[in-house]
């Protein structure tokens, strides 16, 4: 199935979870914050949150700034 | 000098840096420990998916530094509230930097977008920090939300120009009259600026490109601490006033050669 990810179709496994989507983008080692159709998620759910078709996620990180 | 308190929690330094601009993390990491500074901005972007890139918070010690988010790119308070939430979900702080800026060419805040993210964001439990105009009615509104600080700008972001207006950064000092720090932010160019601002009566100086882009960022870190203390103090100590006449430090009475027939007289 497909999610966009930061505006981007990426091909995940059925039934992958959030932390499972971390891990797959290489990013299970940072320290991210996710938006999951519009709810910002609590880190604690990464694992609970199952993915369907065509969900919609901003996955952040802190950068340098002002 | 004594310290710096935001809600509730107490700093020895009085600047506060942004980390963005510099040439590498590795020399954003020494200008930050040249500042000084305990409080240190961050942007929140997205996670760029095709190249991995090293995380900035591998050059943030943050047993030494408060980390505190921006809202910057967000040209409304929806925009602001959904970042801030993001940047609280990383779960490293609940504060926030707010910035809601509907124009990037300007990069002048929206007063009245900042006043409703800031209420709306301190009714959601975070420690929130606005960037503001040098509007003192604006400065009233935003303390009325239940603002942790007060953030006027000195002039545009990135632009160097120092303080445009010391009445209007004293006339905030005055309206805020020490309920929350006074904090200015962008524009400062020079240590003088920073300097200047502290001896108007702000209680801290958030600088970042003027130490990022600077010559030697590192060296120009220092200045900015140096300065940030000497404004401090200076407010503290008292300035004289300014005088419409001259009025001479050394004696006038024992100048060689003075006047013999008064003398003799």
């Amino acid at each position: 199935m497909q999610v966009i990810v930061n505006g981007r179709l990426i091909d995940v496994p059925t039934g992958i979870t959030v932390d499972g989507l971390l891990m797959q983008l290489n990013l299970a080692e940072e320290r991210v914050a996710v938006e999951h159709n519009q709810q910002v998620l609590d880190r604690g759910a990464f694992a609970q949150t199952v993915l369907v078709e065509g969900d919609v996620l901003e996955v952040v990180r802190f950068v340098g700034g002002g | 000098m004594d310290q710096l308190t935001i809600a509730g929690k107490s700093f020895r330094s009085r600047l506060m840096v942004g980390t963005g601009k510099y040439a590498s993390l590795p020399q954003m990491r020494e200008a930050l420990m040249a500042s000084g500074a305990e409080i240190v901005t961050v942007a929140v972007r997205r996670v760029n998916l095709d190249a991995r890139e090293e995380s900035i918070l591998s050059y943030i010690d943050l047993h030494q530094y408060t980390l505190l988010p921006n809202t910057a790119g967000c040209h409304t308070a929806e925009e602001a509230i959904r970042t801030a939430r993001l940047a609280r979900a990383a779960g490293l702080s609940n504060w926030v930097k707010l910035e809601v800026i509907p124009n990037d060419g300007t990069l002048l805040p929206d007063p009245i977008a900042t006043v409703e993210a800031a209420e709306q964001l301190v009714k959601e439990g975070f420690v929130v920090l606005p960037y503001t105009t040098d509007d003192h009615t604006v400065a009233r509104r935003l303390l009325d939300v239940g603002c942790a600080t007060i953030m006027p700008f000195a002039s545009a972001i990135g632009t160097g120009q120092g303080l445009q207006s010391l009445e209007r950064i004293a006339r905030i000092v005055d309206v805020v009259a020490r309920r929350v720090p006074v904090v200015v932010d962008a524009g400062i160019g020079a240590p003088s600026d920073a300097a200047l601002a502290m001896e108007t009566g702000a209680d801290a100086v958030l600088v970042n490109t003027a130490i990022a882009k600077a010559g030697d960022p590192i060296a120009m870190a220092r200045a900015m601490a140096m300065a940030v203390e000497a404004g401090w103090l200076a407010r503290q100590a008292g300035r004289i006033p300014r005088s419409a006449v001259a009025s001479p430090s050394s004696p006038e009475v024992g100048r060689i050669g003075a006047d013999a027939t008064a003398v003799q007289s």
